[in-house]
């Protein structure tokens, strides 16, 4: 049986692949193609007679396939279903890293997951706490409660919208720009940054618009998000170009890092690098991007 | 006697000057001497060389027992010309004995299986078999071991007269009344007739066989009137939806995509990778997908493709039209773009496949390449590649080009997916070796990229280029650890097929399967 290491709450989740828990074909090696998280759908794309077998897959696939570095979050049902309950125990028993709630509309609704974790977490001899929790906002409620959403539990790594549901709700639809979910999207990542979270922006459907899917991700980008979910490994490469760092930004990262290592160990607080200031405020940001670089095969030091 | 790929080779068979496998380019700087073909003189002008029938064809070449038939398998799976042909001789004339010599043969020639089992058919010499025929001759029905050879090989073999092909049949999209062939201008039409052009050149008879009778004279001919003995026109040579399909299309396929750039990363992290290289890729998905990703790595370096050889399809005829290859050299066409191209788009040109492959003539093209992308069925740890024999012992493959290319290459690159339903494709042993590990120099895999350790140069462009690569026994080792490790195949002693290694030496023999019994 595989076992997991510990889930780390905060990591690197530039793309997060979904993909039917119900296809042995698709999951048993989904971590080849790179993706930094897989999500293993157990709602929507699973049929409601088949959602039973659908975990049955799951429990398999987490406990006999060595997914690796790749995080593996599973999707479960909503709350409003019959299902929800059981998906968790399946979820905690099998070892997957962390649980997105579907269609989460407020802290009510992460404090009822995050307690029926707990439970299974004991009841499978889990060490209390390590399963981590997402929400995905679908709905204009769940966008207007995101912040008691995301500073609802410790468990919580991180917020996502869903754009389908959402834009239903809203009485649009996509728009190439973003203007369709621009104050969603822009509500969403102000509540992350507060409670300190991730957040992640919706799947971009038509894989045949490359353009478009480009032009989204680039928007993701700038608006700040950490990631996206994706529907196709194909859309993994273009996210992590977008999302890498320029080599200027990965050498002053490096050297304000190093600087910082080198200045703090003399007790001095505030410094120059390359001509700008630089105080403590600024490593967290630059440690982020040496991660970044790291990941995207573009730093090798040990500083981060 | 064991070879160079480690194979115990009957020796029996080592009769008659054969040797075993000795390594790459063992026979450098022999000499060969060619055997002539033995050919009628028609002094006498001729209006025309039309016979009515294929058995009357056969007739005025003194078909007879015991003698030697060769083909040509430009109509892939659409052809029927080899099963009119021996039908024809079997049924009508009562022939029996017969050896068939064909550059390749599919499913497309399950009739000749029967021929096989009532014995009528005693020898089959090809680079490929596969349906029911690869299952008869592997249940040891065939009188004569069969004997595989490459595309390169078995020019290489005509020529030195280890094959002498009494009667060649050459199945010609176009002709005229004289015999001078074509691959475009009919209706069941295969683009470059290459394979077809050494077995014209030493056969003692040819017949041409068309559905498409031309004006005199038929040009540029890829089949010479001054070759051929006779000309029958029949109904129809072969089913064109079989003989080239509308247009190869680029896969779609992540895994296929993934593995494919994965190709095009390695190729560009080589000095090889400079203006004017040469290439050739092979059809299957992640192969031909590599097109696709080497095109942008060419625009963004602002380099072109010199020249590109092999089986040809749409995305390299593409390529040409676009002006980012110089010049395509065919020797056969696999989808109707091609087909369309040969000798229309300016710079798209044909060949036999002794300039396309002999490793005993001298200037094949493949001694030139630099980059050839292929296919496997089997890769094992010391590199040796399997086309031939399927996971259960049975021939349903052809080596065709690949241990041409592989040998003749600077840089020889496997792609193929790490397992295939419950087989590994990375394994301790590969059933039959049909491309040497010597000539085998990278594996793309989708769980990752294996150098040949025989290639340290290249190991350091990988590294060079910040491309991660791990060794092929821990692939293997993870193809075990996903789908389990196989039995070993329960043989018998008898000897049903001998795989030549394209320098004439034999690389590896493929043995009667005992039936399975649960």
């Amino acid at each position: 049986m595989i076992r997991r290491p510990k889930p780390e709450r905060f990591r690197l989740r530039r793309t997060m692949m979904f993909m039917n828990a119900q296809k042995p074909g698709l999951i048993k090696d989904a971590y080849i193609y790179g993706c930094d998280s897989i999500m293993l759908d157990l709602e929507d794309a699973v049929a409601e007679n088949q959602k039973d077998a659908a975990r049955f897959s799951l429990y398999h696939a987490l406990t006999t396939i060595d997914y690796g570095n790749t995080e593996v979050i599973v999707r479960i049902n909503g709350l409003d279903t019959p299902h929800w309950q059981e998906d968790i125990r399946v979820c905690v028993a099998g070892g997957a890293d962390g649980i997105r709630i579907a269609k989460c509309e407020s802290a009510q609704d992460v404090h009822t997951v995050e307690a029926a974790v707990e439970a299974a977490e004991k009841e499978f001899g889990v060490e209390v706490g390590r399963t981590l929790l997402m929400a995905a906002l679908e709905s204009p409620k769940g966008i207007l409660n995101a912040y008691e959403i995301c500073s609802a539990s410790d468990r919580m790594f991180g917020v996502a919208i869903s754009g389908g549901d959402f834009r239903k709700c809203m009485q649009t639809k996509f728009s190439p720009d973003g203007v369709d979910m621009l104050a969603a999207r822009g509500q969403m990542l102000l509540a992350a940054r507060a409670a300190g979270i991730q957040c992640f922006d919706t799947v971009f459907t038509d894989l045949d618009d490359n353009e478009g899917f480009k032009a989204e991700v680039l928007q993701n980008k700038a608006m700040g998000f950490d990631g996206k979910s994706l529907i196709n490994p194909k859309q993994i490469r273009l996210v992590h170009e977008v999302f890498a760092p320029t080599e200027k930004e990965v050498k002053q990262a490096e050297a304000v890092v190093r600087a910082y290592k080198e200045q703090s160990a003399a007790g001095v607080g505030v410094f120059t690098v390359n001509g700008k200031m630089i105080d403590i405020a600024f490593i967290p940001g630059a440690e982020r991007t040496l991660r970044l670089a790291k990941a995207c095969g573009m730093y090798e030091g040990d500083l981060v | 006697m064991i070879n160079a790929v480690g194979r115990e080779i009957p020796d029996a068979l080592l009769v008659n000057g054969k040797e075993v496998y000795q390594g790459k380019n063992y026979m450098d700087g022999k000499y060969l001497h060619k055997a002539a073909p033995t050919t009628r003189r028609y002094e006498k002008p001729q209006e025309s060389k039309i016979v009515a029938t294929l058995a009357d064809a056969l007739k005025q070449c003194g078909a007879k027992d015991g003698m030697t038939f060769s083909f040509h398998h430009h109509l892939r799976d659409g052809d029927y010309v080899v099963n009119m042909v021996m039908k024809a001789a079997i049924e009508e004339l009562g022939l029996k004995d017969l050896t068939i010599a064909a550059t390749s043969l599919g499913s497309a020639h399950d009739p000749i299986a029967d021929y096989i089992e009532e014995g009528k058919v005693i020898g089959i010499q090809t680079s490929g078999i596969r349906g029911r025929m690869g299952e008869v001759v592997s249940a040891g029905k065939l009188k004569t071991p069969a004997i595989i050879r490459s595309h390169g090989g078995r020019p290489r073999a005509i020529e030195a007269g280890e094959v002498h092909i009494d009667i060649a049949f050459v199945a010609a999209p176009t002709s005229d009344c004289v015999g001078n062939c074509r691959g475009i201008g009919g209706k069941s039409n295969c683009g470059s007739m290459g394979y077809a052009m050494t077995d014209a050149k030493y056969a003692d008879h040819v017949v041409v066989v068309t559905d498409c009778l031309v004006d005199f004279p038929n040009m540029p001919a890829s089949v010479e009137a001054i070759d051929v003995d006779a000309v029958v026109v029949v109904d129809s040579i072969g089913n064109p939806k079989k003989i080239a399909s509308a247009a190869a299309r680029i896969s779609q396929n992540p895994r296929d995509l993934m593995m494919a750039e994965n190709v095009a990363k390695v190729i560009v992290s080589t000095p090889y990778f400079k203006d004017g290289f040469s290439f050739q890729t092979g059809v299957g998905g992640p192969s031909l997908a590599a097109n696709l990703f080497l095109e942008k790595y060419m625009d963004e370096r602002d380099i072109k493709m010199g020249w590109a050889i092999g089986g040809i399809c749409g995305p390299m005829v593409e390529l040409l039209k676009k002006g980012k290859v110089g010049k395509v050299i065919d020797v056969q066409d696999f989808d109707l773009d091609a087909v369309n191209s040969i000798n229309q788009t300016p710079n798209h040109f044909e060949m036999s496949a002794s300039q396309y492959a002999n490793p005993a003539n001298k200037g094949a093209f493949v001694n030139k390449l630099d980059f050839v992308v292929l296919a496997a069925l089997e890769i094992d740890t010391g590199f040796n590649v399997n086309v031939l024999t399927g996971s259960d012992g049975v021939l349903r493959g052809a080596p065709g080009g690949h241990p041409d290319t592989a040998a003749g290459s600077k840089v020889c690159i496997i792609v193929t997916p790490l397992t295939r339903g419950r087989m590994a494709t990375v394994c301790e042993k590969v059933v039959t070796v049909t491309t040497p590990g010597d000539c085998v120099d990278v594996l793309v895999t989708d769980y990752g990229i294996a150098v040949n350790p025989l290639r340290p140069d290249l190991i350091e462009c990988l590294d060079n280029a910040g491309i991660p690569h791990v060794s092929i026994e821990s692939l293997k080792e993870k193809a075990y650890s996903l789908v389990g490790r196989p039995d070993d195949l329960q043989w018998e002693d008898k000897v049903v097929a001998v795989l030549e290694a394209r320098d004439g030496t034999i690389l590896d023999v493929v043995r009667k399967i005992k039936p399975l019994s649960l």
